[in-house]
């Protein structure tokens, strides 16, 4: 305990990306991971709050890996990191911020995530849609970060007083109180008040319009009710609709292989085939060697064509493409309803959805 | 509405009911109670127990708060009353023939024994009874753990079908409660707390229209959902299996003379024993509050039975029959998981639907570590639960040096598992196996959040 040795000196270790590693912007992303002794930009600031808080923490290492390196060879970088932290005997992992970057939020849930279970406290944090949140909330304490660097001061000093008690080993038993995101796990506890009571309050304060907290939080499922079968195709016009992220050869909108944050509209007009050399699957969540192979698997234009003579109907000159993997239901729900404007608007009443 | 059949002209009905407290227990003759310490007489009660021909034995015992007994495995818990309104005993249409409504509920008192129950006990009926530990860590979810216990143990003659041990195990525990009231609570007693509690009058019921009308209180209604998925899952009011009935208004304070009566083996956390039915808490606290913080309108009892049709004809009769009072709010509570969660989301819905707001008291099936959906149906007008929480919770409960009843059944509980024993004798158990730890009417404090 820090009482029993107040001058007993913490070891962390702080990982960060090309950016607060001092590399570079995007254009370093690829940059593949090194150490530097000591701190390092955000790790400074870190290093002073831990001390304003009384606890002798000394940054030994800082861990620079560029986000896109990290996200095309997670299992390699994971399998190299993880020796070179240990190595340095960390008491705390840091990881980030990482704000709503969501490549360098993985990175840094993917670190502490696999660390914890190695006896050694990680933490990062980080913004409430950054996609790193939704894949590492249950094993990882996440601090609530602002989307953006200017809420760097407060996401440190919630990350010193989460730190502070990590290293001396206190239990964290209600995140939110520590200003992290609930890891969504169901805990008991005693309440001061008998349930029935509870009850009862809860229901004067929704009669009276005043504001409640349920104590369950129902998670809510869009059901969607499957449309009749249309009956004639003739003069219908059908739309492809796909979330299997066929896209143009060389992904000109740069949809991303994992927790798309946006979706294409490429042109159908004219096509009778989409092949290798014209497509390519952007999804990074299945083997697409089949799909790049042949992208009509995944967007079947080849057999639309066909269809579209013998049926009598039309194919809606565009398709939208985007990829479902672990795209958070916010932005699938958002593309949809985008999407649906203009197809409707377009005049389009029929869509193939095609997933993967 | 018959059951709205004025007494003597006098509406509402009326109930004063008169607690007396029961501080120790002892076997010795007579049964009787002396400076608030009940004695049994263990013949007389053991004789009138074995009059059922498939018992073959009975063996009395007593637990005391902070004691270190285990009970188990536990099939109800009962707390002796006694009615004096002649023509309207305990238990009604159980002990004794009774048609609530060919007779309407009469005003008048009540008197029990507070501080003391019957506890019933056997050799395992379904797999789902629970256990009481009077005194170390499993003794803080159970308020049975702060009372004194009559346990009744009663041995069937081999051969006795489940659903006839069920029943021989569940009259024997109202018998010998019925037995200790009358022999003690018969005659007039001077001692004891007591409160009156007024119903609420439904409409159709005489001087209703007079009384009617809002006076700007919120109406606050009740759903009661009882247990009635069959096979060892039952409930009954007045004696009548309640999955055979529809759902009907009731008169609040009928529970205090035990209409409602556990015949259930399910799971032990959040099964209604008959105590729990006896002092359903929401009843009471609506009734006490009644005409200062609100008015109680009304409660509607109904049923949780497996088939679709059941649930959607049961829900949408409960929802109408709650619309009925104009309630502004009605708290819901549920018996039992799982296959009621369905039925808790029709009720909450179709209530809703009639523009009357919902609490929904429920426990949570999140898994040992906590990470899974805790209902298997949701609603999105499900947004006010009160959770008495996660039932998968373990918790390790020592071993006790005296245990009454049998605990090699303790990895067949549900809530156990053969890997439930620890090498030190302590069991790691889930909280589903201690009788009334996570009640849905509300009796305890634990609950759940998200971590």
């Amino acid at each position: 305990m820090a009482e029993a040795s107040p001058s007993r000196k913490y070891r962390v270790v702080h990982y960060v990306n090309q950016f607060f590693g001092g590399v570079g912007g995007e254009e370093k992303a690829d940059c593949e991971p090194f150490t530097i002794e000591g701190p390092q930009g955000p790790g400074r600031l870190l290093e002073k709050r831990f001390r304003e808080g009384n606890a002798e923490v000394e940054i030994v290492a800082t861990i620079v890996c560029g986000d896109s390196y990290f996200a095309d060879h997670q299992e390699k970088v994971l399998r190299e990191l993880i020796p070179v932290i240990r190595g340095h005997h960390p008491d705390l992992v840091i990881a980030g911020p990482a704000f709503n970057a969501g490549r360098y939020g993985m990175a840094c849930g993917a670190i502490c995530s696999s660390l914890e279970p190695l006896g050694i406290p990680a933490i990062t944090a980080m913004y409430k849609e950054n996609p790193g949140l939704d894949q590492y909330r249950k094993t990882v304490l996440i601090v609530e970060s602002t989307d953006t660097v200017s809420g760097m001061e407060d996401a440190v000093r919630k990350m010193v007083r989460l730190g502070i008690k990590r290293l001396r080993g206190e239990e964290i038993a209600f995140p939110k109180a520590e200003g992290c995101f609930e890891q969504g796990i169901r805990k008991n506890y005693f309440h001061e008040e008998p349930a029935y009571r509870r009850a009862i309050d809860m229901l004067l304060r929704k009669i009276n319009g005043e504001p409640f907290e349920t104590e369950y939080p129902i998670p809510f499922f869009d059901r969607v009710e499957p449309r009749p079968a249309l009956a004639d195709l003739k003069g219908v016009t059908i739309a492809l609709v796909t979330s299997g992220g066929i896209v143009p050869t060389g992904n000109p909108d740069h949809i991303e292989s994992s927790s798309a944050s946006k979706y294409g509209k490429y042109p159908l007009e004219g096509l009778t085939t989409v092949d290798a050399k014209t497509h390519q699957s952007a999804h990074g969540g299945y083997d697409n060697t089949y799909a790049n192979e042949d992208p009509n698997r995944v967007l079947p234009i080849d057999m639309m064509r066909k269809l579209e003579k013998t049926l009598g109907f039309k194919v809606h000159p565009w398709y939208y493409a985007t990829v479902g993997n672990g795209t958070s239901v916010d932005n699938a729900r958002k593309f949809a309803k985008e999407i649906a404007v203009e197809l409707i608007r377009d005049g389009v009443q029929a869509v193939i959805l095609t997933s993967t | 509405m018959s059951y709205a059949k004025p007494h003597a002209g006098v509406h509402p009905v009326k109930h004063l009911w008169n607690k007396i407290t029961v501080s120790d227990l002892g076997f010795s003759s007579p049964t009787r109670l002396e400076n608030g310490k009940l004695f049994i007489h263990i013949d007389e009660l053991t004789s009138l127990l074995r009059s059922d021909p498939n018992v073959k034995d009975v063996r009395l015992a007593i637990a005391r708060p902070g004691e270190s007994v285990r009970i188990i495995p536990v099939k109800d818990v009962i707390e002796p009353r006694f009615s004096r309104i002649p023509d309207y005993p305990v238990f009604p249409g159980v002990l004794s023939a009774w048609d609530p409504d060919a007779n309407g509920i009469l005003s008048g008192e009540i008197v029990s024994l507070s501080g003391m129950v019957v506890t019933t006990v056997g050799s395992i009926v379904g797999f789902q009874e629970g256990l009481i530990d009077m005194s170390g860590p499993g003794a803080r979810y159970s308020l049975f753990s702060q009372k004194h216990h009559l346990v009744v143990d009663i041995t069937v003659n081999e051969g006795t079908q489940r659903h006839d041990h069920e029943k021989t195990v569940r009259m024997a525990g109202f018998k010998a409660s019925d037995y200790i009231a009358r022999s003690v609570l018969k005659n007039p007693l001077s001692a004891g707390s007591h409160e009156t509690l007024v119903n609420p009058e439904y409409p159709g019921s005489p001087g209703f229209p007079k009384r009617a009308g809002r006076n700007g209180k919120p109406r606050i209604a009740y759903l009661y959902m009882l247990q009635t998925q069959g096979l060892l899952h039952d409930t009954y009011y007045c004696g009548v299996d309640v999955k055979t009935m529809l759902p009907r208004r009731i008169v609040p304070t009928e529970v205090l003379f035990g209409a409602i009566v556990s015949g259930n083996c399910v799971s032990a956390c959040d099964k209604n024993t008959t105590y729990h039915q006896q002092n359903n808490p929401i009843i009471l606290e609506l009734l006490r509050r009644d005409g200062t913080d609100w008015d109680f309108v009304g409660c509607v009892i109904t049923n949780e039975n497996v088939t679709l049709g059941d649930k959607q004809r049961s829900s949408t009769m409960a929802a109408e029959l709650i619309a009925s009072f104009s309630p502004d709010g009605v708290i819901v509570s549920k018996e039992g998981f799982g296959n009621p969660d369905a039925d808790l989301m029709m009720n909450c819905s179709k209530i809703e639907e009639h523009g009357i707001k919902t609490v929904l008291l429920t426990d949570e099936f999140a898994g040992q570590d906590g990470a899974s959906q805790s209902l298997t149906d949701t609603h999105p007008k499900a947004d006010a639960i009160v959770s008495t929480g996660n039932a998968n919770d373990v918790i390790v409960l020592p071993p006790m040096k005296k245990v009454i009843g049998d605990d090699r059944v303790i990895t067949e509980l549900a809530g156990g598992s053969n890997k439930c024993l620890l090498p030190d004798g302590s069991v790691a158990i889930e909280l589903q196996a201690i009788i009334g730890s996570t009640n849905q009417l509300g009796f305890e404090r634990i609950s759940s959040r998200f971590k």
